[in-house]
């Protein structure tokens, strides 16, 4: 363990004042050490994870309303520039959240939410992370954008570096789903498809994010800076409710950052007085094929093992997740859990919130569904608090997963007789 | 038997800022202490106070993770490359 420095190390010569916004710092979440905002991600000390710190001036609820509908209306709560709106990006946020009345009767909720992050410029809430990973690369003189993927981060970052006008690369496994490969090579990025899992892909980038100057990658280098883009759906949640915390968070767990950071941009709103000081509940969904967060918090461990994923839920398959630990730390202060379903029966709530709500959502959206149904019928969810849900992405990236469970009724010839015997024995 | 061992950028400090090192020994622990004899100090950087490895550091032998072979115990053929990377947030214990 190393004393926590109370001054601030040098600024990182070449960059402007200002470009990191209200962020003072990198700061490390185990020793506490300090390091200049910079290209680093892992503390010189003891190697621990980096994140921003910050020191907030006075911000209020009339200024962000103000602000642009996109995740740069919470520029000020971020690390990036004033001047941020300015820039070419995907303007990502200020998705809907979706009164999901129909879905709370089916599930024996009182008042539910949808968080629908299928809104975003490419139909993930990747797009809010890529947006403040590329002001870091911008601010930092970094010339390529780049990432391993699960499939929706390569999108992000490829749709990205397009609009910005810069290079990008992303790597990705060989067997992802081919919608995914598409999306992200139709904006003619270098796409290097891999022969392994996410965690061997996510292994080569660290290597060569090691060796190659110049390069962001995303979620490696400039990560503390990235990882912030998520506490934008907190900040969003809070304000589409009035300005107001829910009582109860289902949020998906892959990596595990969009939790964590859904929880700083809650207590960071509490903090600044946006909202009242109130109680939250977050709880972290995980498909059962790649659960090592639920079966770590079920075991009572404070660190997780990792595993070898095997689930269709590919958004979600990693796993060796990186803020594993302190999702444990989140759900465990809040009086959450973390849970996981079966590829089965999160196939089966894609369909319930389509049918349900109209929202068609990747399989990580029928994650968190299924977690949310099997803890209301295990007593840990109170149904009688207001409740959100996150979906993290958009059904049209992961058709094969109900290829086989839906399609026509029945295939008739183009003509009336056809169709009406076919209606009347449906309706009859 | 001997190893080559890629080392993270922020270790570098140790090895005279070589990105890639060699050492000798038949399991991980035998080849951590070569490394050690050679670049003073940097042994004490990937494992803790009680000798395991540091919660936020991976090391691989070949393609696979140690934590999944055995960790300091894992054998290490002749020739194989060691990768030691920093996790990008979290990690594990065992």
């Amino acid at each position: 363990m190393t004393a926590v420095v109370d001054t601030d190390p040098a600024p990182v010569p070449g960059v402007r004042a200002g470009a990191f916004g209200n962020a003072a710092h990198l700061v490390c979440r185990e020793c506490g050490a300090h390091t200049a905002l910079g290209p680093f991600y892992a503390c010189t000390e003891c190697f621990g994870p980096l994140e921003v710190g910050y020191e907030f001036p006075t911000i209020t609820r009339e200024r962000i309303e103000a602000g642009p509908r996109s995740i740069w209306r919470y520029a000020p709560l971020l690390p990036v520039p004033a001047d941020i709106a300015t820039f070419r990006s995907t303007d990502p946020g200020f998705t809907r959240l979706v009164d999901a009345r129909h879905l709370a009767d089916d599930l024996g909720l009182e008042q539910l939410w949808i968080k629908d992050d299928s809104g975003n410029p490419t139909h993930s809430f990747k797009d809010r992370v890529v947006a403040v990973a590329l002001s870091a690369a911008r601010e930092l003189g970094l010339q390529v954008l780049a990432c391993p993927s699960t499939g929706n981060l390569a999108n992000a970052v490829a749709a990205a570096a397009a609009r910005a006008g810069i290079k990008s690369v992303v790597f990705v496994p060989a067997n992802l789903e081919q919608q995914k490969i598409l999306a992200s090579a139709v904006y003619d990025t270098t796409l290097i498809a891999i022969e392994g899992n996410y965690d061997d892909v996510n292994k080569l980038a660290s290597e060569i994010a090691a060796e190659e100057e110049g390069w962001a990658f995303v979620n490696v280098n400039v990560r503390p800076y990235y990882a912030e883009g998520s506490k934008t759906l907190g900040y969003e949640i809070a304000e589409q409710l009035g300005w107001r915390i829910p009582d109860q968070v289902v949020v998906p767990v892959a990596s595990g950052a969009q939790l964590t950071k859904i929880d700083k941009g809650f207590r960071e709103l509490i903090k600044l007085g946006l909202v009242e000081d109130k109680p939250f509940v977050i709880f972290g969904a995980q498909a059962t094929g790649c659960s090592p967060v639920a079966q770590a918090y079920r075991a009572g461990q404070d660190f997780v093992a990792p595993v070898k994923p095997d689930t269709i839920a590919k958004s979600l398959a990693i796993g060796n997740p990186a803020d594993g630990p302190y999702v444990l730390d989140v759900v465990r202060r809040t009086g959450g859990v973390v849970a996981d379903v079966d590829d089965e029966t999160l196939v089966a709530n894609i369909q319930r919130l389509a049918r349900t709500e109209g929202i068609f959502a990747e399989t990580a959206g029928g994650v968190t569904v299924g977690v949310t149904a099997k803890l209301l019928s295990d007593g840990v969810l109170d149904p009688e608090a207001e409740t959100v849900v996150i979906n993290s992405g958009d059904g049209l990236k992961t058709l094969d997963a109900v290829a086989n469970r839906v399609g026509p009724k029945i295939t008739i010839p183009p003509r009336y007789e056809a169709f009406i015997d076919f209606w009347k024995d449906t309706n009859s | 038997m001997s190893a080559t061992v890629r080392i993270p950028t922020i270790l570098r400090t140790y090895t005279a800022g070589a990105g890639e090192v060699n050492a000798d020994g038949r399991t991980l622990a035998e080849v951590l202490d070569s490394l050690e004899d050679n670049h003073p100090g940097i042994r004490a950087r990937i494992l803790d106070d009680a000798g395991a490895l540091r919660r936020f550091v991976n090391v691989y032998v070949g393609d696979d993770d140690v934590r999944f072979i055995g960790g300091l115990d894992a054998q290490v053929a002749e020739g194989t490359k060691i990768s030691i990377i920093p996790a990008v947030a979290g990690g594990a214990h065992h």
